[in-house]
């Protein structure tokens, strides 16, 4: 019997304050392709850190085809045939597709024969992409190419893969998966980071499901049914979502009208007229591959960005030349994509962060702040949102990311009892599990109070 | 092998923030034991010099605080646009225009003046700091200009302004040709607080800006936002807190006060404007900001221990022959400890084996 590609055992990580991994064990066969499965938080990124030398363990033994290693950086991964293909792409804008690759290899190179070699590459798995090409012409799909032919360069015997469909559209991702099962074939094992159930029945053999830093469990995807994966993922039946439907406020609260704007950021996107209206009581999503220009509407919505008067109107008031005070005056709110430096101050207490959007009942008086009735705030939303914190003087980089995102949504839905009904818009960035929050924020919209519009963006 | 690891901390440590400044001292007595050693020099006879003996008279305690007073006041209006990243190195020449700003108005009433002169004074050098830190306010919200650059070389055009002055419209006629203005009359200066002392009663002002200063930064909705501003500017932008108000306030802030603070040094030890009139307080006073770590009651400490170098460093120049280099050697090897130590309070050390 052949020795596993890559075996863990009992490998465990530690950081201040939480257990990113604990014991986990798994083991990967040669041509094999196993999915890592869990939620935001779970330990995934930990764990492939450590697989790629980013990160070194506190316990535990790594072993590649049966020989215990210690891949103490990067370099020693990929000299022990590991290739990682991260999320978010590390490539230089301004130069060309070879060039970046060229800045990843070790040692001197041949830029026409590294081109030559890139093309070859491309050719044989079907993976087009111009080696002369400036970076910044490309699509997040050919982007990935060069990410997936600069590891395949090193010819990997191991294959990390950090959710490389976010980026892409459902045609882009049917073609990555052919790449994957051909290099699967040819004997690469790969690990597919993940955590969409579909993508894991149509792609993996086998998966290992991580919850909370401890591994759940190792399965054939076969054996199991999509919502056996979610409910080892989640650790309880993921709640059945219903939706009342609710009454339309006769005129729009919020309207956008041919709105055509040129991004500041050379390489962001051009919005070119876009037209939409959201009533009260009425949820209104924004579908896209993320880079198509979400960021930019959002920050036009949101006031972050000004821009013409007359393309953005709240309850028929111009307003697109307004400030974000302005308009959160005039009852928008907005939740953040990134909670951490944009929704919330990292390094300040949860009580200070509800300073940020609401200074309203009393929290400043002349000028100053009132520590006693912001306190009050913060903990009001704890309670109401469920935030599982420290308490009101947490700071707010010591949540995770969920109970952040828990309160920020509770700051903006303006859990106070007086403010809940000054906000006839509401903004949030890809929501991603339904079953906690937005019940509750939709929960009052038959009394057409609170939250009415939702403006969500599918990733 | 054994590695050194540095963890990040959950939160910062409360302990190490008195803690560091400790053990920066036990580190830099420590290393200085060693170069005094070296060079031949007693270590003992050296620290006590440096660190004790300017403190040992009546007369030495009110040189500490006669110094230590403007590097607080100007620090303290720095801190405000430092906390924002408003980086303000202009107090130099906002000190030397405050300065210039009162003594127009010490000049022009000469003896017998009224009793409002000296508040009068005071408030004209709050608005000469201010006139001048505007400057970069307005170039860096108009033009997008870098206020480090501009108010950095706005220093050296009020310096030259000021030789302008002392040596052409402002000169004093019976001052044999020589470049500074008249004697401010006594109702133009501060009165000294003890009898041939010459800590005086501007020291009131700074204590009165410590307070002020500890409410806006840590109290105020505003200071808030320019905390804000500093440290995540996004989130301030997602907030909607305005980034032309945090320089503004920023500027204004460092200017008034650094313009007090020139103010106080003329009507204070100097009694007359002359071609020089700041030792470098507004640029050594950008060293005690961040020693204080933006704090008011920090920047009373950093105010106090970087006047106290300034003192040490003259005191074993002169008692034990020391050359100046050696001393400040000294000086920088302390600052060096103490901004490195901070590391410890938001990393904890951690040994591992590799």
């Amino acid at each position: 019997m052949t020795a596993p590609r890559l075996e863990l055992r009992g490998i465990s990580k530690r950081y201040p304050g939480v257990i990113a991994n604990d014991s986990i064990s798994l083991s990967v066969m040669p041509g094999e392709i196993r999915a890592i499965l869990g939620e935001n938080g779970a330990g995934k990124s930990t764990l492939t850190k450590m697989i790629y030398g980013a990160v070194t363990p506190d316990s535990g033994s790594v072993l590649i085809d049966g020989q215990p290693v210690t891949i103490r950086n990067p370099g020693v991964a990929r000299s022990l045939g590991i290739g990682m293909v991260y999320q978010h792409f590390s490539l230089f804008e301004s130069i060309s597709v070879v060039e970046n690759i060229a800045l990843a290899l070790d040692g001197p190179f041949d830029l026409r024969a590294l081109g030559a070699e890139v093309s070859a590459l491309s050719a044989r798995y079907g993976l087009p992409v111009e080696p002369r090409q400036l970076v910044h012409n490309l699509s997040v799909g050919e982007r990935q190419r060069v990410e997936i032919i600069r590891c395949l360069l090193q010819k990997p015997k191991l294959l990390i893969l950090d959710e490389p469909t976010s980026v892409l559209d459902p045609k882009a991702v049917e073609h990555l998966f052919e790449v994957l099962r051909v290099l699967a074939r040819e004997g690469v094992s790969i690990l597919y980071i993940s955590h969409k159930m579909a993508e894991i029945h149509a792609l993996c053999d086998t998966a290992t499901i991580l919850r909370g830093g401890r591994l759940v469990d190792n399965v054939a995807v076969a054996d199991v049914t999509t919502s056996d994966l979610a409910r080892m993922m989640v650790g309880a039946s993921i709640p059945v979502i219903s939706r009342i439907p609710s009454i339309c406020s006769p005129k729009p609260h919020l309207e956008v009208i041919g709105l055509s704007q040129t991004s500041a950021d050379p390489y962001g996107t051009t919005l070119s007229n876009i037209s939409l209206s959201v009533s009260g009581g009425e949820i209104l999503g924004i579908a896209g591959v993320s880079g198509n220009g979400q960021q930019e509407l959002l920050s036009l919505l949101s006031g972050e960005v000004l821009t013409d008067s007359q393309f953005i109107w709240i309850d028929q008031q111009p307003v697109g030349d307004m400030s974000v005070a302005t308009r959160r005056q005039r009852g928008l709110t907005f939740v953040p994509e990134e909670r951490l430096g944009r929704g919330a101050v990292p390094s300040m207490s949860l009580a200070q962060n509800t300073l940020l959007t609401d200074q309203t009942d009393g929290g400043v008086e002349f000028g100053l702040i009132k520590r006693s009735i912001i306190k009050g705030k913060a903990q009001h939303i704890i309670d109401a949102f469920d935030v599982r914190c420290f308490g009101v003087d947490a700071l707010a980089q010591t949540l995770s990311g969920g109970n952040l995102q828990k309160f920020i949504v509770g700051r903006e839905l303006g859990a106070g009892p007086k403010s809940a009904d000054r906000c006839p818009a509401y903004m949030g960035c890809r929501c991603g599990r339904c079953g906690l929050y937005p019940s509750k924020a939709c929960g009052s919209e038959p009394g057409g109070r609170r939250c009415p519009g939702d403006i969500r963006r599918t990733g | 092998m054994i590695k050194v690891h540095l963890e990040r901390r959950l939160v910062p440590s409360t302990i190490m923030v008195i803690g560091a400044p400790v053990l920066a001292l036990a580190a830099t007595i420590g290393l200085g034991t060693i170069l005094f050693l070296g060079l031949g020099i007693d270590p003992l006879a050296t620290l006590y010099q440096f660190f004790w003996a300017p403190l040992t008279t009546p007369n030495g305690l009110s040189e500490w605080l006669l110094k230590a007073s403007p590097l607080i006041l100007i620090a303290l209006g720095l801190s405000v646009g430092f906390r924002a990243n408003v980086w303000n190195i202009g107090a130099e020449g906002m000190f030397i225009m405050g300065a210039i700003a009162a003594g127009l108005l010490a000049i022009h009433f000469g003896e017998g003046a009224p009793v409002w002169l000296l508040p009068a004074m005071v408030a004209a050098g709050a608005l000469g700091g201010m006139a001048w830190a505007a400057i970069p306010a307005f170039l860096r919200i108009w033009a997008n200009a870098s206020e480090i650059l501009v108010s950095l070389m706005l220093n050296y055009v009020a310096q030259l302004f000021l030789a302008f002055l002392v040596n052409g419209p402002l000169r004093d006629p019976d001052g044999f040709n020589y470049p500074q203005s008249p004697l401010y009359d006594p109702s133009a200066m501060f009165s000294p607080l003890f009898d041939e002392m010459r800590l005086n009663s501007s020291i009131f002002i700074t204590i009165g800006a410590v307070a002020v200063t500890w409410i806006f930064l840590e109290r105020s909705f505003l200071g808030f936002q320019m905390t804000v501003g500093g440290i995540a500017p996004v989130a301030a932008r997602y907030a909607g807190f305005s980034q032309a108000r945090a320089i503004w306030t920023g500027l204004l802030a460092g200017g008034a006060a650094a313009g007090i603070a020139g103010m106080m040094e003329v009507s204070g030890p100097l009694g007359q404007l002359t071609p020089v009139i700041s030792p470098g307080y507004g640029y050594v006073a950008i060293i005690v900001a961040f020693i204080g770590r933006l704090n008011a009651f920090g920047i009373v400490v950093g105010g106090l221990l970087l006047s106290l170098l300034y003192m040490g460093g003259e005191s074993v120049q002169i008692a034990l022959n020391i050359p100046s280099a050696i001393t400040r050697t000294f000086q920088g090897m302390l600052l060096f400890f103490l901004l490195a130590a901070d590391v410890l309070i938001h990393y904890r050390i951690r040994l591992g084996r590799t």
